[in-house]
């Protein structure tokens, strides 16, 4: 039984035949499979192991590289805010605490509800329109206190 | 819209929204040049790419025609294209918008330099958080098979091309051409020993050539218009336009094409509109990883390869960050090591330990917990990161440091005298 949904499942199975060797599916087998469950549980990393013909220990050494890839489920709207220069120069840092304090999340970083999550990421290539954040893959740009509000509104809504 | 200064060739196609589509791209020249290509000699279109003297635009500056040039055709091993599309130096936004307004010219671009290096497989390598650059390439990809500029044998010809995308997960270091095979490969993006260099040993230890968007993106042009129209355009040994993105104090951020050695000032104060809340303190010139000018300097520079270099610094990924005069030097430089700390891949000591040492002292100077010591002690470290890393992300996070110190060492003593940060008491925020 697999921990995927069919569609899923049949996408990682295209990808584990798609390059010359096959662990080379791993990083975008793991990065999907996070979009579908939230977060890598134990299980999926088993399976997704399992498929790849490599030991857990091996997948596990690979994800804890990548800053993308966890093992901790997070919001299922995760903000993320750039405060790396271009933005820094333009109230990124500013931009970070508007909106923990709009969402709750002074001290913590997911909000009891599971809805938000926040992070500090560093660039995300949005620099020119900056400050800028991505909720989940979405990009939010050009920002102000004023707009994340906004933007944080739309997804609360959506929830 | 073109900003009139531009001379558009890579971004030609930004304002047409049909250019995303095979229709809209066959209608405005595209393809053309990979038809080209299709009847050349794989050495003459390597000689093309040599005359325009393009040069890699991922940062190092490359010679893109030598680069080729090194792939040993008669090897009997399989050979790779892959784009770095890892985007994430920061103050660098441009291969993004190729990837979005114009993906064709990509995928044109990469077969044609699979034709002239004799590599039937390509990938794309694209930054994780670019999730809906993915979706854009994967569906020009599939049109571009359907009509047969990709897969077997191209356009009725006996050329094979196969193209895939892959994505990241998180990791600067990713866009090091090695760590990037390392993650493609599926492991930790550790970058690896040079020599041997990725043409004779790259993926899977295969020869490979690896190209930032950008450059893979200029290649039709050349091709269809020639190396010497591209070379023109621009300067005798860096031929061509390049993307610049201007960010920070400016009225007017945003990504420009420009012709190599286009004067810094008129960017700044023409096409910026001039430096936003303040007067001009410094220029990050080409990235996070570039050697910081002071206001003098910036003014005075043209945006070339050797221009820059005369002055100590890189042209590298075209990210041109201005910062004001109201900005405190010694919490940017914090900023900009915090990041080299985050994104050390943790395999050399001076890069883990370095970066580590100096933004915990950064921090603490910047709070107002500076001794004077600490000055000398940080440039001293920070030289001592210098050259001792396999790869260059060292350097990266140790060149704006010292030039920071160098440059601004007052502030560091200002901050001294007057704790906490003279400068966040005297401004709202620096
Ligand atoms: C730490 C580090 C990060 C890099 N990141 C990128 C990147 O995100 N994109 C890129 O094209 N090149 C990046 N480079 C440069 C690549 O190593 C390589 O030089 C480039 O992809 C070659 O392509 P080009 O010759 O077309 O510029 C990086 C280099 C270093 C040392
Ligand atoms: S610095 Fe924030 S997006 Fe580049």
């Amino acid at each position: 039984m697999s921990v995927f949904s069919p569609t899923l499942d049949a996408k990682l199975t295209r990808l584990a035949e798609a390059y010359p060797q096959r662990r080379s599916a791993l990083v975008p087998m793991l990065l999907y499979a996070q979009d579908e469950l939230g977060w890598l549980t134990p299980e999926a990393i088993r399976e997704i192991a399992e498929r790849l013909g490599e030991t857990e220990l091996a997948v596990r050494e690979t994800i804890s590289y990548y800053s993308m890839l966890r093992t901790h489920p997070v919001g299922r709207y995760h903000v993320q805010v750039c405060t790396n220069i271009s933005c820094l120069l333009r109230g990124g840092e500013e931009l970070l605490q508007h909106c923990r304090k709009r969402l709750g999340l002074e001290q913590r970083d997911v909000t009891p509800d599971g809805v938000f999550s926040i992070e500090e990421v560093e660039c995300i290539g949005a620099c020119s329109w900056a400050p800028a954040l991505q909720v989940n893959y979405d990009f939010h740009q050009n920002l102000d206190p004023a707009r994340a509000d906004q933007v944080l509104a739309e997804y609360r809504q959506k929830a | 819209m073109a900003h009139p200064l531009e001379i558009r060739v890579v971004s030609k196609r930004f304002d047409d929204p049909s250019a995303a589509t095979l229709k809209g791209y066959l209608a405005s020249d595209g393809y053309k040049a990979l038809e080209k290509a299709l009847k050349m000699k794989p050495e003459a279109i390597i000689e093309e790419v040599k005359t325009s003297a393009l040069r890699g635009r991922g940062g190092a500056g490359f010679p893109t025609g030598l680069k080729w040039s090194f792939i040993p055709r008669q090897s009997p091993k399989p050979k790779y294209v892959v784009c770095n599309a890892d985007e994430s130096e920061p103050g660098t936004c441009k291969d993004r918008l190729i990837m979005q307004f114009d993906p064709f010219s990509l995928l044109e671009g990469m077969a044609i330099a699979g034709i002239a290096i004799g590599a039937e497989r390509g990938f794309i390598y694209v930054r994780g958080e670019y999730r809906y650059l993915i979706d854009i390439l994967d569906r020009a990809i599939a049109e571009a098979y359907d009509a047969g500029y990709l897969g077997k044998k191209l356009r009725g010809t006996n050329f094979h091309f196969d193209l895939m995308t892959h994505t990241g997960a998180g990791a600067y270091e990713c866009g090091e051409e090695s760590a990037l095979l390392e993650s493609l490969e599926g492991k930790r993006g550790i970058p690896r020993i040079k020599p041997p260099f990725p043409a004779t040993s790259g993926l899977y230890g295969c020869p490979t050539v690896i190209n930032n968007v950008e450059t893979l993106a200029s290649v039709p042009h050349i091709i269809l218009n020639g190396g010497e129209w591209f070379l023109k355009l621009g300067l005798p040994k860096a031929g061509g336009v390049k993307l610049t993105c201007l960010s920070g104090h400016v009225h007017n951020p945003g990504v420009y094409e420009l012709p190599l050695g286009f004067p810094m000032r008129r960017l700044i104060e023409e096409i910026g509109g001039g430096v936003q809340g303040g007067a001009l303190k410094a220029v990050v010139p080409g990235g996070s990883s570039t050697p910081l000018l002071n206001a003098e300097e910036a003014l005075g520079v043209n945006l070339d390869f050797d221009s820059v270099a005369k002055l100590g610094s890189f042209l590298g990924s075209g990210g041109v960050v201005v910062v004001n005069d109201r900005t405190c030097m010694v919490k940017f430089a914090k900023r900009i090591i915090h990041f080299y700390r985050h994104e050390s891949c943790g395999w050399c000591v001076p890069c883990r330990e370095g970066t580590n040492w100096l933004e915990l002292t950064l921090t603490r100077f910047h709070l107002g917990g500076g001794r004077s010591e600490d000055i000398d002690v940080m440039f001293d470290v920070a030289q001592s990161i210098l050259g001792r890393t396999l790869c260059a992300l060292g350097d990266a996070a140790a060149m704006p440091t010292i030039s920071i110190i160098q440059k601004w060492r007052q502030e560091f003593e200002d901050h001294l005298a007057g704790r906490p940060c003279p400068y966040e008491r005297e401004f709202a925020h620096a």
